[in-house]
């Protein structure tokens, strides 16, 4: 009996919750919404090639993408930064130019300044790479639960870097919100980043 | 992890391990003086069983076993099977509910009699105790967090991963605690045969999923992808050790702890079973 007296408010409450959930006028990602899920976008590093000290307060009131790599790599890296390129080229330039993808080398010892420069403005000026120390580096990752593991060299000194698969997209205000995927679809990438994009 | 010191120093500072600890191997040692001080016996295997249970749970969550455990799902499971099912085995067989009032002040205890008398709590009490109840939180809390979905968000949100870890040594010491009080049916507690039974109800769908995870052909956790793996190693072969590790180590636990559940069976029945006392005659 007693829990009978309660269903009407058990009810209600549900339904409340159902309203104001779809009354949120959250954008719907068709990428896998990680909004609240990881701290806000804060880093020191160096902008590659002049090797200048940056900030979350020089990507301020833009929509950034973070991805861990190396330049060396041969899959996951180059694929994911075509997938932000073609992605970028569908929105229009008004909209484009409020975008910056930062690329955080993992493989500091191989990736000069200007190597890293290099390779990243092959996919566009919105491309920014980004360098540290180590332990600097060891203080990102951590920050953004990712990491990154260095192989044994052959022979010929070529070692083999395990790295995150995945690039976090933070919003305007430097929250992140979803987590774009190796194999995420170019046209989803570029409605995910239009949504963020086209917030105020 | 680049330097030896980084294995030793926690990954992450988490405020509740360090606290737990603290407050554990507080209550146990002072415990352990005032009862020594009060001519009890002290007796040296509990002690040593409950260091080792708080020693284990430390390293596991508060050192580079935490970093291995984020970022391999075998480190993940390693991790699991020694907070979930070793490290809370050693606290109970420690006897902390025997040891720790002995640390507390007198008002303290009384104000724990008064709460416990209090029917809310009592209440709690015995659907917590309960066999099944304590039965279906250590192993369902298992299918919770690694179900993929919830895997993921969970690896991937410290927050959410701080309370799967926390729930499962609760869980754990909860469950060990229940499968091992003393008290049989002869002396008003739960029957130790249907404790055997539920060992075994518990153990079962461990070992499937562990199989399941183990042999499956696809990758079904790739939270461990999208956030990097701590070593050079492929998904699968991760996965694949992370199954055997949920299987076989955990499903040996049931046995043992299936032992000694016999064990303080016969004790009971040789002392309080009808004819026990003609039996000791």
């Amino acid at each position: 009996m007693v829990a009978c007296g309660k269903m009407p408010w058990l009810v209600g409450i549900v339904l409340t919750a159902l309203f104001v959930a779809a009354c949120s006028d959250d954008p719907e990602f068709r990428s896998r919404d990680i909004s609240g899920a990881l701290p806000d976008l804060e880093f020191t590093l160096e902008q590659a090639p002049e090797e200048r000290k940056v900030t979350e307060a020089d990507f301020e009131g833009k929509v950034v993408a973070l991805f861990f790599g190396f330049t060396h790599c041969p899959d996951y890296c180059p694929l994911t930064l075509a997938k932000f390129a073609g992605a970028l080229d569908g929105i229009e330039e008004e909209l484009a130019q409020d975008m910056r993808v930062l690329f955080v080398s993992v493989d500091p010892e191989r990736d000069t300044p200007e190597q890293l420069a290099q390779y990243v403005s092959g996919f566009g000026e919105r491309f920014v790479g980004l360098r540290a120390d180590r332990s600097t580096l060891r203080d990102v990752t951590r920050r953004y639960r990712t990491t990154f593991s260095h192989g044994e060299p052959d022979e010929n000194g070529h070692y083999d870097v395990a790295h995150g698969t995945a690039t976090f997209v933070f919003d305007r205000s430097g929250e992140v919100r979803f987590l774009a995927r190796d194999d995420a679809p170019v046209d989803d990438l570029e409605h995910d980043l239009r949504l963020l994009l086209e917030g105020s | 992890m680049d330097t030896t010191l980084d294995w030793f120093l926690p990954y992450y500072f988490y405020p509740e391990v360090v606290l737990l600890t603290i407050g554990g191997l507080y209550l146990y040692t002072f415990g352990l003086i005032r009862q020594h001080q009060a001519g009890e016996r002290v007796r040296i295997w509990p002690a040593i069983s409950f260091y080792s249970g708080v020693a284990l749970i430390y390293v596991m969550m508060h050192t580079g076993m935490d970093y291995l455990a984020q970022y391999l799902f075998l480190g993940h499971r390693f991790q699991h099977l020694i907070i979930h099912h070793h490290a809370p085995l050693l606290l109970v067989l420690g006897g902390m509910g025997r040891v720790f009032p002995w640390a507390l002040p007198r008002w303290f205890l009384m104000e724990v009699r008064a709460w416990r008398r209090m029917a809310v709590v009592r209440a709690a009490w015995r659907i917590l105790g309960n066999p099944l109840v304590a039965g279906l939180l250590f192993v369902g809390l298992i299918f919770i967090w690694m179900t993929p979905d919830a895997h993921f968000e969970v690896m991937l949100n410290l927050d959410t991963y701080r309370v799967m870890n926390i729930s499962m040594v609760f869980t754990g010491v909860l469950f060990w605690s229940v499968m091992l009080n003393p008290r049989g049916r002869y002396r008003g507690g739960y029957s130790f045969g249907l404790r055997l039974l539920l060992l075994w109800f518990v153990m079962l769908p461990q070992m499937f999923l562990g199989a399941y995870v183990s042999l499956v052909e696809h990758e079904i956790y790739d939270v461990y992808d999208v956030c990097g793996r701590a070593f050079p190693i492929s998904a699968m072969t991760d996965q694949r050790i992370g199954g055997l590790l949920t299987w076989i180590p955990a499903a040996e636990m049931m046995a043992v702890v299936a032992l000694l559940v016999i064990r303080l069976w016969m004790r009971e029945e040789n002392e309080c079973a009808p004819g026990a006392a003609v039996r000791h005659a």
